[in-house]
């Protein structure tokens, strides 16, 4: 049994082009997209069982020394809680990340950036969501990094996200951004979202309350992933 | 009658970049020692059931030249037309794809059962097809589209039958090549680009 998908809305979500970020000048499909309400195959989805991550999956500081050496720079744990649109928790969703090193640089045959590789760090973290759609990483703050845009773009800080939830339908990419990063408002890939409070949304709070004294900072991030629609069944929410 | 509380909205895509391998596909991108176990990523094991199927091809951009940093997903029924998780699905079927363009040659291949048509709640009948999903640099937020089969029944799919040019459905057609392979490329614009979906 399962239930339709709430119809995406576009204007929560990048525009699929604009001039400022070039790659999508022609990568941008130029017909509308055809637009219908969701079938089985978007309302099905893989499932990830915990025996999947390991201990240290989640730690970028350590996952890529097996726990030998900590990466170099500022330690921070990234926390949070994936929910759908009806703001109920999302278990056993798996999360998967990776980012550049502290000097912003990524562990990637094709990124050409002279700024060094850490010998103790790979970039990759992966999690699933526990029952209340929790989940937590820790890694070191990523650098900002400059890329062949216009000239002198720089990418702010920013972790890539890639987030599964119960149905295919739901699956989304995204980036998050660090509060008080003057380089977010000169980005043009945080552009293609047109819409300020939704930018907002990937930018996360420095959480003092998840801080750990004379160890790490803390930022939270909350996912919200595309929800059930709900119909009423005797008198009680069914859906998601 | 209670009141129903507002939706949250959706958080927003962002492009996955061009080292989206680094996360996605680390096995296969010099980072092969981080997890001691691999994300399953093939969508058939050994034992499944019905026709093995190779799908080919590569993802052009508005010049004609093909991505080399494009990733992809896909999600299918069995053969049975079951997905993973409905009574009686077959077990060796997981129906999760994930795959990308070469990064030299932009040729991307999977190896799968072919799916078979499946029904909806409410009657309705989808000719065989794999869900697509596919992410690169420069695509703002992850793009859906389908997999359907030019030598399968397609009368009547709900979902090729809302394009009102046939050229244009012709795009989401795999078309044959003999001996179980398909050939699928993907225009992300110009004169074939590819039917992308809002689903």
């Amino acid at each position: 049994m399962t239930d339709r998908l709430i119809p995406r809305d576009r204007a929560s979500h990048p525009v699929l082009t604009i001039p400022e970020y070039r790659s999508s000048v022609r990568r941008a499909p130029t017909q509308p997209l055809l637009s219908m309400g969701s079938t089985p195959a978007e309302e099905h989805g893989p499932r990830f069982g915990h025996s999947l991550i390991g201990p240290l999956d989640n730690n970028l500081i350590l996952n890529w020394t097996r726990g030998d050496a900590q990466a170099l720079g500022e330690r921070i744990l990234i926390h949070g809680r994936i929910t759908d649109q009806h703001g109920r928790g999302v278990p056993d969703a798996l999360i998967e990340i990776w980012q550049a090193n502290g000097a912003g640089r990524y562990r990637h045959v094709k990124d050409g950036y002279h700024a060094p590789l850490d010998p103790n760090f790979g970039g990759c973290g992966r999690t699933i969501t526990d029952e209340a759609g929790g989940y937590s990483f820790m890694t070191i703050r990523p650098g900002a990094y400059p890329w062949p845009n216009r000239p002198n773009d720089w990418r702010p800080m920013h972790v890539h996200f890639s987030v599964f939830g119960h149905a295919f339908g739901q699956r989304l990419v995204t980036q998050m951004y660090f509060e008080g990063d003057p380089l977010i408002d000169r980005c043009p890939i945080v552009a293609t979202i047109q819409d300020r409070s939704q930018i907002d949304r990937l930018v996360a709070p420095l959480d003092m309350a998840a801080a750990k004294s004379m160890d790490y900072l803390a930022y939270k991030f909350d996912i919200v992933l595309r929800g059930k629609r709900q119909t009423r069944f005797e008198n009680r929410l069914e859906g998601l | 009658m209670t009141q129903t509380p507002p939706l949250l909205r959706e958080t927003p895509a962002q492009t996955s970049g061009p080292y989206l391998h680094i996360g996605c596909l680390p096995v296969t991108n010099g980072l092969s020692h981080v997890y001691d176990t691999p994300l399953p990523i093939e969508a058939a094991h050994a034992g499944a059931k019905g026709e093995w199927i190779t799908l080919q091809g590569s993802v052009f951009d508005g010049a004609g030249d093909v991505l080399l940093d494009a990733m992809l997903e896909s999600w299918q029924a069995d053969a049975a037309g079951l997905y993973p998780g409905q009574a009686g699905a077959d077990p060796a079927v997981s129906g999760f794809a994930r795959f990308a363009s070469d990064g030299e040659t932009g040729a991307f291949s999977m190896r799968t059962i072919k799916p078979s048509a499946t029904q909806g709640p409410d009657g309705a009948r989808y000719a065989p097809h794999l869900a697509l999903w596919i992410v690169a640099r420069g695509i703002t937020a992850g793009l859906n589209t389908r997999i359907y089969f030019a030598d399968a029944d397609n009368a009547d799919d709900p979902v090729l039958s809302q394009i009102a040019d046939p050229a244009r459905a012709q795009t989401l057609l795999a078309q044959p090549l003999g001996e179980g392979a398909y050939r699928f490329d993907i225009h992300l614009q110009g004169d074939s680009e590819t039917v992308f979906l809002d689903i």
